[in-house]
């Protein structure tokens, strides 16, 4: 269990002509040595600026690190020079970015493109260079590679351009992966594909994910763990079991509940009501407050702490308090409860003659 | 009144006609949809399905084949005020919320321009109110209809779309990929308005979409597209329960669930076209295995699998 990479009490805000957005308002996690982290949440939530600022990809003239560090390897990412960060991305951290239509660039060929991180950071002659491009892209399953290498990314399809676009990430054995919405624009075939080839690479080469997306099946595939993110803060993190199958925050409850599953048909669609918090006014209180029909008094007037539920899994919302009353959550919730031992709605399965 | 609103005959879409880049994007495809009833398209990107929407509210011409509806050919020369009724009762609802909204129009003139268009209102007082009135049937309220398409969040621009839709009184929406552009949570909310406003007004939709757990969720029956062609139809829980072509059954395996146990033990079936390995005497046709559940298949995979479902 070493920790790779530590994100503590990490605030970012954007300054912007109406004001300041207070995008990240404190998350905390850690990420381990060959697990795949998911961070789920809508759009706005702050996930993909949680991972742009761990790159330190964000806009100098505009995001602010307001506080928190972000340990890599004994270093602050925060802290360090544009010169070191230079030589981090892309050999230690790397990103596979949503859209593979525009992350790769139109006018170079793609073993171009594949090769310009391996001579950056390897110092590889050219052929050596080149050979391992190849290598590369017979490891994403890019067919005839050795006359491919040549061609430009508008000749290939969707699916086979985020291959090379995971090609170009993995060049250098990065120790983190970051993948932000990687499947998203592409179909569920193609998805499904993607997903199991990243999972072959990630044992193959032991890295660690961290898979940003608001798909919880694909959530349900790729992850280890899961971080549910919610205007700018980590509402509850867990393992992958302890999220779908013990969620504590009405808000992981409402996400999972919106999704319709396949034999329960004919009901209403669960829907969580109104829309994100505004972060140019975040609430005072609990964010997910003013959507949630949990909500008590006290959610209005003070941030919820983390409360424990076991040794991994953690929730940020006041229902966990000693003093709060017990709530019952919805009924897709209590279904899914019913199968996770340790949480209180348990039943025991009496060996298939019930 | 006939049962089907919707009848497509036959229908084939062919780009670049005669060129060697010859398209078929739809290829000889027929179904009909009943009065009321929500059909589920769904298939991968490229496979035809937004074209044959499209087509069939006559944004493109059709190269052959015919779309009745109510029995009226839509394809078929018309005069002015016979095409004016038909654009009446056919809306579309468009995928990208951020690209179907004209961003120099306030909200109030873009549902109002299928008004003005036909006549429906007299004075402005009666144009504004009946806006608004379109407006908090889809959830938003009469301040937005002072403002612009950038104002609004990707949820409440597609319910901007959806107004605008139902500004004419329509009978049948094509909704093509409503809710791919939108976050989970307000999937289900824009998803839940469609429902009401079908059991409301009594609307007939066609629903296309790749997310197929969505579709199931929302259509009577579903039709599946591969390639321009219709492989399979069935009614919702059919085409789940028992999908017969090979393509269908690889396309179910494909989608995630959010059950991390199912997920690990979930394996996948890929497609291969060239699995079905047909002679050239075989009629590949749409044969019905089940009551209202069509297979493309030949005669022999047919028998296959009626034996299978035994």
């Amino acid at each position: 269990m070493t920790k790779i990479l530590q994100v503590k009490d990490l605030e970012l805000s954007f300054h912007t002509f109406a004001g300041e957005v207070k995008a990240i308002r404190g998350v905390n996690f850690d990420l381990i040595k060959g697990e795949t982290l998911a961070i789920v949440g809508e759009s706005g939530s702050g996930k993909s600026v949680t991972t742009k600022s761990i790159m330190r990809l964000l806009p100098q003239s505009s995001a602010e690190y307001k506080n928190g560090e972000i340990l890599f390897e004994g270093k602050d990412l925060t802290k360090v020079s544009e010169k070191t960060m230079q030589k981090i991305r892309g050999k230690d951290i790397s990103m596979i970015f949503q859209d593979p239509m525009t992350s790769l660039n139109p006018t170079m060929t793609i073993g171009k493109q594949i090769m310009e991180p391996i001579l950056k950071h390897q110092k590889l002659s050219k052929s050596k260079a080149l050979e391992q491009t190849i290598n590369l892209l017979n490891l994403v399953g890019i067919p005839n590679a050795e006359s491919r290498y040549k061609m430009y990314p508008h000749q290939f399809s969707g699916g086979q351009r985020q291959r090379i676009v995971i090609a170009i990430a993995l060049a250098c054995n990065p120790k983190i992966l970051i993948a932000d919405e990687p499947t998203t624009a592409l179909d569920v075939t193609i998805q499904a594909q993607i997903l199991e080839l990243m999972k072959e690479i990630q044992k193959k080469i032991d890295t660690s994910i961290i898979f940003i997306t608001h798909d919880l099946g694909v959530v349900a595939n790729v992850a280890d763990r899961v971080a549910v993110m919610y205007g700018g803060k980590i509402v509850e993190i867990g393992t992958v079991d302890e999220i779908f199958y013990n969620p504590q925050h009405p808000y992981t409850w409402g996400l999972l509940s919106s999704m319709p599953s396949m034999d329960l048909a004919d009901q209403k669609l669960y829907a969580i009501p109104g829309t994100p918090p505004d972060l140019l006014n975040p609430p005072k209180g609990d964010a997910f407050a003013l959507r949630s029909e949990y909500a008590m008094k006290i959610d209005m007037e003070r941030q919820p702490p983390f409360f424990k539920v076991s040794d991994t899994h953690y929730a940020a919302t006041w229902l966990l308090h000693p003093q709060a009353p017990e709530v019952e959550p919805p009924a897709v919730i209590i279904e899914r409860m019913k199968t996770f031992p340790g949480s209180r709605y348990y039943v025991e399965q009496t060996g298939g003659n019930a | 009144m006939a049962e089907h609103l919707i009848e497509v005959k036959n229908l084939k879409q062919y780009f670049n006609v005669g060129k060697s880049s010859e398209v078929r994007a739809i290829d000889d495809i027929s179904f009909s949809i009943k009065r009321g009833e929500t059909f589920g398209l769904v298939g991968e990107s490229g496979c035809g399905k937004s074209t044959t929407g499209r087509t069939m509210i006559r944004l493109y011409d059709a190269t052959a084949g015919q779309v009745l509806y109510d029995g009226l050919d839509v394809h078929a020369p018309k005069s002015q005020s016979e095409n004016q009724t038909l654009n009446r009762k056919m809306q579309m609802i468009f995928q990208d919320p951020y690209a179907s909204l004209n961003p120099r129009m306030k909200v109030l003139d873009i549902i109002a321009e299928g008004l003005d268009i036909h006549g429906l209102v007299k004075t402005k007082k009666e144009r504004k109110e009946r806006v608004i009135e379109l407006l908090e049937t889809v959830g938003l309220n009469r301040e937005h209809a002072e403002r612009y398409p950038h104002e609004f969040s990707g949820g409440q621009r597609q319910r901007i779309g959806i107004a605008r839709a139902l500004a004419v009184d329509p009978e049948f929406i094509i909704a093509d990929e409503p809710i791919s552009a939108l976050d989970v949570s307000i999937q289900a909310q824009v998803v839940n308005l469609l429902k009401e406003l079908q059991e409301e007004k009594g609307l007939t939709y066609l629903f296309i979409a790749h997310d197929l757990s969505m579709v199931k969720y929302i259509s009577d029956r579903i039709g599946v597209m591969y390639f321009g062609k219709l492989v399979e139809m069935a009614p919702a829980d059919e085409l789940y329960r028992n999908p017969m072509h090979a393509y269908t059954k690889s396309l179910l395996s494909a989608i995630p669930l959010p059950d991390p146990i199912y997920e690990r033990s979930r394996v996948r079936h890929p497609y291969n076209p060239k699995d079905h390995q047909y002679g050239p005497d075989e009629k590949v046709e749409f044969r019905e295995i089940a009551p209202e559940h069509f297979v493309l298949c030949s005669e022999k995979e047919f028998k296959e699998m009626q034996a299978a479902r035994m």
